[in-house]
């Protein structure tokens, strides 16, 4: 079995993560009820027709793929696999509306052709004139480790050495609206405090976060992709011992873990498996990241892309912490993220730094 | 040479039956399921032919037993607990004890029910508990909860080829030794908005649909669900269960020509079925049926079949395309053709590619036309999709 590694990355998303900081001037959203993704500068990716014609989703994934692309140093790739909860949601519903509105009169084939889930892999594909395998994955909260285990899956046992693998999801207003009425997303005048949740569900975000895996270790090699697991039901009080399991599938023990990143999004319904995740974990930094970027079905992509940063620059931005851990880790070797959507689809995801 | 996927159940409902042997009666009883819609109110009533299963979503709900007024079905969920309840007991495993997987697919998830309120939830408290539904990830789990399905679970969305990525996913994760039993398959009810957009596409046709005829008008839409059971050899023959049949064989390849349209030389399609072969390391020869994909567009009937005559070298086996028996099922075709590809092999039966009548210029391609006897050791079948989606399934024995 070849190793996989994660040789590039490129993340747009609610704070300044296009670039190589590693959110070195975070924006703080305590007060938000909303976090929308800051747009980059799509005009050096994307023709100025196609900007207009694109929704967001799709025109932060090209954008995110391109950085990742770059980083890792390849022009071509061997798989486009991405992972989105409601895939391209704002043409989705322009077509619905219309389609209501109008009583099925006067609908153009655009919105919905860019509707469909897999617009964002087919859309990346065909800029890249990629015949390359091409796969997406709608499974919620474990869109993203879908597509990341498949893309796992074709390096170490089909030996290709650049997959392109990314989770996407965008803000749609009348979704947002209709989830807010059932506490998926926290409502306008409910505050984003992860830490000490109070209300029933989270605040929502967006994001494009995309990366290049493959089987040789670079230059800019962030970090080597151990496992990706995932089980659709773990009883509340055996997700320790879901964690157990993985850890000693992979010989390890919680104190060789130096870093837990934790999905906690606010929602005071299901924050509390995270506390449980985290019981075991006496030396590990723990570390959370839905306060700056929001919630979303792909968000994991996000936690990704913090651990892949933590191994690659062997640091850990102070605004991740709940609490600065009084003693810091000289090195992180290995990190964890454990994440579940709403007390279902848990998911593990294990690094080793290089 | 890759190791053999056994497929130890199966399960489908569609227009032409709600389980394996009413689909297989109404296959050699050239029974076809294509009718003018009955269950949605649209405007395109008169103008279009689907294959829709003719019961209503209350009583699909009485078939599984589902009391709850409150509850999470979308016609599609009950389309798709139908058949992977047919193909667990089929095989006959036990998911409320073990850790199964499921792959599941879907194109439009719950829309039958968002299209139904999306103006209404806001107002109307009774509905909200549908709102989730939205979200295609909740499609599956619903029927998860259900059934008692515990695994590994996902979902795929790839247009058309939907159903044949979730068998091959299925089959990969056999291979990588991370499961050892996994329900793969699709599912898609009607709604208002696939049967609009694709009208939009004006790929709609208003007479049943022919594929590789020279005089086809587009395709009808269908709705339905089909799932598979995959198992690795060291559990099926450990709990003494002889497989139907083997997935030897299977690839995906993306055209990358446009987002919905196949290129014509049908590039794409080609890469699919060629990987397919060298996966299931066979030869074009060993192949004694190909199920195609023939939606019976202008643009994919000449794509795929240019296709077809590229990869067998002009010597093309017995194919056909079954659509005119249940319309294109979306998410759902590539499994629903795997259990007819399953069927095929155990019957010994090539099934007629109904309303064909003048054969395309641009080549010589001529379907089965009846329902013909014959030894099937091995069946292709191709289900190709927007986004360039091409993926190609071999089936043995």
């Amino acid at each position: 079995m070849e190793k996989c590694f994660i040789n590039g990355l490129g993340c747009v998303s609610s704070q300044e993560t296009i670039n190589d900081d590693f959110l070195k001037s975070p924006i703080d959203y305590s007060d938000a009820f909303l976090i929308p993704a800051l747009k980059p500068d799509y005009k050096s990716f994307i023709p100025p027709a196609a900007i207009r014609r694109m929704s967001n989703g799709v025109k932060n994934s090209v954008v995110a793929s391109a950085y990742a692309m770059k980083e890792a140093n390849v022009t071509e790739v061997d798989g486009i696999i991405t992972g989105t909860g409601m895939g391209c949601i704002q043409d989705s519903e322009k077509f619905l509306s219309k389609l209501i509105e109008y009583n099925e009169e006067y609908l153009t084939p655009t919105p919905f052709i860019q509707s469909t889930h897999n617009t964002v892999a087919g859309q990346i594909a065909l800029n890249l004139k990629s015949k390359a395998y091409n796969f997406t994955y709608v499974h919620a909260g474990n869109s993203f480790q879908s597509a990341l285990l498949d893309g796992m899956m074709k390096v170490q046992l089909d030996n290709k050495n650049s997959v392109l693998v990314g989770g996407v999801d965008e803000i749609g207003d009348h979704s947002l609206m209709l989830f807010r009425l059932v506490n998926i997303y926290k409502k306008e005048d409910e505050k984003n405090d992860i830490f000490y949740p109070q209300t029933p569900g989270a605040v929502m975000g967006e994001g494009a976060t995309f990366f290049v895996l493959g089987n040789e270790k670079q230059d800019n090699t962030s970090a080597e992709l151990l496992d990706v697991d995932m089980l659709s039901k773990v009883e509340d009080d055996n997700v320790p011992n879901y964690i157990n399991q993985f850890l000693e599938k992979h010989n390890l023990v919680h104190d060789d873990i130096d870093a837990i990143i934790l999905g906690n999004n606010g929602d005071v319904k299901f924050d509390h498996l995270y506390t449980k995740a985290e019981e075991n974990f006496e030396t590990a930094e723990k570390v959370y990241f839905k306060h700056l970027f929001g919630d979303f079905h792909a968000s994991p992509s996000i936690a990704l892309w913090i651990a892949s940063n933590i191994l690659k620059k062997q640091h850990i931005p102070e605004v991740l912490y709940r609490n600065i851990p009084r003693e810091r880790k000289s090195s992180y070797k290995k990190v964890l993220i454990y994440t579940h959507y709403r007390g279902q689809d848990h998911s593990l995801i294990l690094l080793s730094n290089v | 040479m890759a190791q053999n996927i056994a497929i130890t159940g199966m399960g489908i409902v569609s227009a032409i039956g709600m389980n394996v042997e009413e689909n297989l009666m109404s296959l050699k009883g050239n029974k076809h399921g294509i009718s003018k819609i009955e269950n949605i109110d649209t405007i395109l009533r008169d103008s279009i032919f689907v294959g829709e299963i003719k019961k209503i979503n209350q009583e699909l709900l009485d078939l599984l037993g589902v009391k709850e007024v409150v509850n999470n079905f979308s016609r599609t969920s009950m389309l798709g607990t139908l058949a992977v309840k047919e193909a667990i007991e089929d095989a006959g495993i036990d998911v409320r004890s073990e850790n199964i997987g499921f792959i599941n697919s879907t194109t439009v998830g719950g829309m039958d029910i968002i299209e139904r309120y999306y103006n209404t939830f806001e107002f109307e408290k009774d509905e909200q508990h549908y709102i989730e539904v939205h979200d295609a990830g909740n499609n599956t789990n619903v029927i998860c909860d259900y059934l008692g399905i515990k695994g590994m679970v996902t979902t795929i969305s790839t247009a058309c080829s939907s159903a044949a990525n979730a068998i091959m996913l299925g089959a990969r994760l056999i291979k990588s030794g991370r499961l050892d039993k996994v329900i793969v398959g699709g599912m898609d009810g009607l709604c208002k908005f696939t049967i609009n957009g694709f009208n939009t596409l004006m790929i709609l046709s208003d007479a049943h649909n022919q594929p590789f005829d020279d005089q086809r008008k587009g395709l009808n839409l269908g709705e339905g669900a089909a799932y598979l059971v995959l198992e690795a050899e060291e559990s099926y023959t450990k709990r003494g269960k002889k497989p139907l049949a083997f997935l030897s064989g299977y690839a995906n390849a993306n055209d990358a020509f446009h987002q919905t349209a196949s290129s014509e030389n049908g590039e794409g399609a080609f890469l699919a079925m060629q990987k397919a072969f060298e996966v299931a390391g066979l030869d074009v020869g060993s192949i004694d049926y190909v199920n195609a994909h023939g939606t019976a567009t202008p643009n994919n009937d000449l794509s795929e079949g240019r296709a077809i005559l590229n990869v067998f070298n002009q010597n093309v086996p017995d194919f056909s395309s079954t659509k005119p028996f249940t319309g294109h099922t979306l998410a759902a075709a590539a499994a629903v053709e795997a259990v007819y590809s399953i069927l095929s092999l155990r019957e010994g039966i090539i099934y007629p590619n109904l309303n064909f009548e003048t054969p395309m210029k641009e080549f010589d391609l001529i379907p089965n036309l009846q329902l013909k006897s014959k030894e099937v050791n091995a069946v292709l079948s191709n289900s190709f999709g927007f986004g360039g989606n091409c993926s190609s399934l071999i089936f043995v024995k």
